[in-house]
């Protein structure tokens, strides 16, 4: 097969993870005014608690889909509690969240080294994705399709979710004016509990599922986090349109910056970044500069 | 006024005397590591605490020193040359990094420095020809300025404390000025400082070059010290810790950073006799700062003690008014 088309396959998969990772930073940061700096911790333990299932605990295994249904509600709820029991302690500061969030990360990071070891986990790709798919005269790697498909199908969920239900209404009435939607009634402190675990939980189902292509290793959390950085701030705060655009582009850059510049991969990565902070602070589709 | 003045100078006999009350030369380098990690709290508090910007991103501006430096004794030059090119292009990085997060303010300047901290911490990591990669890049020696070779413990501990002394007087000088008035203005209320007539950007971008100049200045020391530099120095983590020594000294406060970066070296140092999951801790400090002493260990210890001596003034006096508030 070509190389450009591994590549361009490998970025859009790539990209597909990214979205799933940062759709939730995105909502997190358009709600609650802040950046989730345990975003790329919330991937990686839930890499490792899918890795743990899926590899078996004392000789019982896991299919990949149970694990990654079972540990994606564990960090949903791990993310929960954190915002109920810590972030709540700090209304309208906003500094202050963003440095417990820091806290926090560093916390999940070592506990991680602690209970998994330094040497990386590689989940096998389930079987029955194993082996390539043809289309035409073309020929794909059939787990990374699989992966693509299912990002898109969250995409899709997840538009649906924000813009045809009264939940979405609600998280939308938020990010775009929080003060006027307690004034009518929405508890928004009850959304930040909901959004704060809906990201956490597609942070740790695109770490589970991204398994069998990144490994999961120590220090993942610091490569994806500032991945997702870049996202939102190259598509804009608070929009899922933006995260999408910007996931593929970044999936994009990545995968063809490693191949073909492999020094100053993480360079050419952050550049589209500093162009959309001085042609357009708010991002290709956010409505406010953070 | 005068207790004042006995604590300044207690503090100052005791620093000078450092090499003779302390066990060991191991403690004279901890205390060595203490005042060049207090220049870099120093520098970051002129932005966290009296320009009211957090940046993220200083380790990337730590690390762009050191490894200038590291880099251009590896090309041969001399040490003068090698630090003053340091300084030099630091600063110009400084300038591109002011210039770029700049264009927003609070969190977003947040992000913005933890992006490109990121960035530096990337090419130090992947651009193997220029830094060596993950093996980083050892210096040789050590300079001797005017005949004092700094190999030696204790002058390297005379020369780290001359040069915090001055950084402490710059610093101070700095925010004591009309100048760290207005900067300080630009932080509370940017809006009226604008309408007065002040350049708020401007008054901002020297505080971030005047911040830049500390670090580069601590992180030479550091570099020297070490005589190593390896990716790890640019880390988040890294940033986070200096953040951290600010914060929980009392950010705003010329005292607090000193506090702040002598608590979290000697925790460090003496955690780490013990276990190796200092970074754990270190998040449970910061969580726990932030919580419960939100405004740092000086300013709350400070609070503790007025509140006490009130309280003792107080006492046998029938409380006027309590309870009968509106």
């Amino acid at each position: 097969m070509n190389l450009w088309l591994v590549l361009a396959v490998n970025s859009i998969t790539f990209g597909g993870l990214l979205f799933l990772l940062s759709a939730g930073f995105s909502l997190i940061f358009g709600l609650m005014r802040i950046p989730n700096l345990t975003h790329g911790s919330l991937f990686m333990v839930g890499a490792y608690i899918g890795a743990t299932f899926v590899l078996g605990i004392r000789g019982f295994q896991m299919n990949i889909w149970l694990a990654a249904i079972l540990a994606t509600i564990t960090v949903a709820a791990l993310g929960a509690l954190a915002e109920r029991l810590l972030l709540r302690r700090l209304p309208g500061d906003q500094l202050a969240q963003v440095l417990v969030t820091l806290g926090l990360s560093f916390m999940a990071a070592d506990l991680c080294l602690m209970i998994w070891g330094g040497d990386p986990l590689s989940v096998p790709t389930p079987a029955e994705l194993e082996g390539f798919v043809h289309l035409g005269v073309l020929v794909f790697p059939a787990y990374r399709l699989a992966i693509i498909v299912i990002a898109a199908v969250f995409a899709v969920a997840l538009w649906l979710l924000l813009e045809r239900t009264r939940l979405g209404a609600m998280i939308r009435a938020g990010v775009d004016d929080p003060d006027m939607a307690r004034v009518v009634g929405i508890r928004v402190s009850q959304l930040f509990t909901i959004v704060f675990a809906l990201g956490a939980g597609l942070a740790a189902f695109a770490g589970i599922i991204g398994g069998p292509i990144l490994t999961v290793y120590p220090g993942l959390d610091q490569d994806m986090l500032p991945l997702a950085l870049v996202v939102v701030i190259l598509g804009g705060t608070g929009s899922l349109l933006g995260s999408f655009v910007g996931s593929i582009i970044i999936g994009f850059i990545y995968n063809f910056g490693q191949a073909l510049l492999p020094e100053l991969a993480y360079f050419v990565l952050f550049l589209p970044m500093l162009l959309v902070l001085l042609l357009r602070p708010q991002g290709l589709f956010g409505r406010h500069v953070p | 006024v005068t207790t004042r003045f006995i604590a300044l100078f207690v503090a100052f006999a005791a620093l000078i005397t450092v090499p003779q009350w302390m066990p060991g030369i191991y403690y004279v380098n901890v205390a060595s590591q203490i005042l060049f990690y207090a220049i870099f709290a120093l520098g970051l508090n002129v932005l966290v605490g009296y320009a009211g910007l957090v940046s993220l991103g200083h380790a990337g501006l730590f690390g762009v020193t050191a490894y200038v430096v590291g880099y251009m004794l590896q090309l041969g030059l001399g040490h003068t040359m090698a630090i003053l090119i340091a300084l030099v292009i630091s600063l110009i990085s400084m300038a591109i990094f002011a210039a770029l997060s700049l264009r927003s303010t609070g969190i977003g300047f947040i992000m913005i420095t933890l992006a490109l901290g990121e960035i530096l911490w990337g090419l130090a990591y992947r651009w193997i020809s220029l830094t060596g990669g993950d093996n980083g890049l050892s210096l040789k020696t050590r300079p001797e300025p005017f005949g004092y070779s700094l190999s030696e413990v204790n002058i390297f501990y005379y020369a780290t404390l001359i040069i915090f002394l001055l950084s402490l007087a710059a610093t101070t000088v700095f925010v004591r000025s009309p100048f760290g008035a207005a900067l300080m203005g630009t932080r509370d209320q940017p809006r009226r400082m604008n309408a007065l007539g002040y350049h708020v950007w401007a008054i901002r971008f020297y505080a971030c070059m005047f911040s830049g100049l500390l670090t580069s200045i601590s992180a030479v020391l550091f570099v020297y010290y070490t005589q190593f530099i390896s990716p790890q120095t640019l880390a988040l983590t890294a940033s986070a810790e200096v953040l951290l020594m600010v914060i929980s000294g009392g950010a705003g406060t010329l005292l607090g950073p000193i506090v702040g970066a002598t608590l979290v070296v000697a925790v460090k140092t003496v955690v780490s006799g013990f276990i190796e999951r200092w970074n754990f801790l270190l998040g449970a400090i910061f969580v726990a700062i932030v919580i419960l002493m939100p405004d740092g260990l000086v300013p709350g210890s400070a609070r503790l003690w007025r509140s006490i001596w009130r309280k003792r003034q107080s006492t046998g006096k029938i409380p006027s008014g309590a309870g009968a508030k509106p």
